[in-house]
């Protein structure tokens, strides 16, 4: 239950008590509570855990790993 | 797919377990605290990559396996009563209580709903006005605030047909308890991304500090866990033990103020019981005075029911397994009497438990 996915905002409604957005999760779109994570926008991508967004995903250091790695993975010969 | 698939780029996990094969000096055990990252390790065959001296010890973050046999059987209880809906996550159907689960309960006429968000549970307690909704709040710092939004957002409409059986568990306390166990063997914790996403990092700074253990918060793919593997190699290996984040896509330090205040406003710490554990000081939450309303332990009065009792010993040893002294494939019982099918445990019977993880994924090197 604790498997939390990421999903794409779709679009994002904010007429009732409660922010909620249709998120697509590859393509299987469900309604996602949007209250914990106000400052997200269409586009962006979540962290999705029982009908509620946690987390907008960044772009982080994954250009940092790919680098890192690159140079390992000539130093290892692989 | 973004954000997932270059987390599971094959040259780039071979790459990060080549680093560690390379520099490792001696022997390590690092601790995956969440049931999500065991099943990550043991589907994607992350330990065969790592040298022998690493060890991955499986960790108690299964919210399923350490719910308490009592609270289910309090589920099971409030199901059979009439005009009662028990709304649940999927998960905890099959798990066994003292003597039978939910999904007999159902069987036996006891009305039993399957839900994704506690959202549908409140969602049922407006449509069925004459029906008393019960919804199962278990689950880690990741479900607490979902619990805590439905059961604010029942007092705000003044929805007396909506109740909450809580049974939440916090994760620093049972690192904690772990530690202090005389005859533990972590040397570093991974913890569970998704719990940091809610509650941050602050929590863990003065365990790593009191316990002189490193801890990384990491995410559930196989580049995420062997990098939150690496990062902690690397203060071992040079004796350091501080905080860091593997998960930072994810992750802020300060984790979701929105969330940990809604939850800090429903919820207050109290003493928690850890399936095949034991209680744990405040390792778990309770609702507030001011919702005790919404409390179904206090609705329909449960401190004075009498727990089931299992009526055989039972040869289950999930509370070594959930401490990480023992895997799975030790117990006498996994593959043969106990299987996804008869579980007798409940690491067997959810998809985070780290004996249906062994059964599925480690059948072939056990
Ligand atoms: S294999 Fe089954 S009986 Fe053994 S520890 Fe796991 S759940 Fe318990």
């Amino acid at each position: 239950m604790c498997l939390a996915v990421p999903g794409e905002i779709l679009s994002i409604d904010g007429s009732g008590p409660l922010l909620q957005a249709r998120v697509s999760f590859a393509g299987n779109i469900k309604d996602i509570c949007l209250a914990y994570t106000p400052e997200a926008r269409p586009g962006d991508f979540v962290l999705v855990h029982a009908g509620f967004s946690l987390s907008v995903l960044k772009a982080s250091r994954a250009e940092d790993i790919l680098s890192q790695l690159e140079g390992l993975t000539e130093r290892s010969g692989s | 797919m973004k954000f997932v698939s270059e987390y599971r780029d094959p040259t780039r996990v071979k790459a990060l377990a080549s680093e560690i094969s390379e520099r490792i000096t001696r022997p390590w055990s690092i601790m995956e605290v969440c049931g999500g990252q065991t099943h990550a390790i043991l589907k994607h065959g992350l330990e065969q990559l790592l040298p022998p001296d690493l060890t991955l010890l499986h960790g108690p973050g299964c919210p399923v396996c350490v719910t308490p046999s009592d609270i289910v059987d309090q589920a099971i209880f409030l199901a059979s009563q009439p005009d009662v809906v028990l709304c649940t996550f999927g998960d905890m159907i099959r798990v066994p209580g003292g003597t039978t689960n939910l999904a007999a309960a159902k069987a036996r006429g006891g009305d039993v709903r399957v839900v994704y968000s506690p959202m549908d549970a409140l969602h049922l307690a407006e449509q069925m006005p004459e029906k008393t909704i019960v919804f199962f709040a278990i689950g880690f710092e990741t479900t607490a605030p979902t619990t805590a939004m439905a059961v604010f957002q029942a007092k705000q409409k003044g929805l007396n047909n909506f109740t909450l059986l809580v049974s939440h568990v916090r994760v620093p306390p049972a690192l904690e308890a772990l530690l202090s166990a005389p005859d533990h063997t972590i040397d570093a914790f991974l913890a569970a991304g998704h719990v940091c996403t809610v509650m941050g990092l602050q929590e863990y700074q003065p365990i790593a500090q009191n316990y002189h253990v490193p801890i990384v918060a990491t995410g559930f793919e196989p580049v995420d866990i062997l990098e939150g593997v690496l990062m902690c190699f690397r203060q071992l290996e040079t004796g350091i033990a501080r905080v860091e984040n593997q998960y930072d896509r994810a992750v802020r330090p300060e984790g979701s103020a929105q969330a940990v205040k809604l939850v800090r406003d429903v919820y207050e710490e109290a003493d928690q019981e850890w399936r095949g554990i034991g209680q744990i000081q405040k390792s778990g939450f309770r609702l507030r005075p001011e919702y005790a309303h919404y409390d179904a332990a206090q609705r329909f009065e449960l401190a004075n029911a009498s727990p089931v009792r299992a009526k055989t010993s039972s040869p289950c040893i999930s509370g070594d397994v959930l401490c990480g002294r023992q895997k799975p494939s030790d117990c006498s019982a996994f593959a043969r009497e106990c299987t996804p099918l008869s579980p007798l445990g409940a690491p067997m019977v959810s998809a985070e438990g780290a004996c249906a993880a062994y059964y599925r994924y480690a059948m072939r090197t056990v």
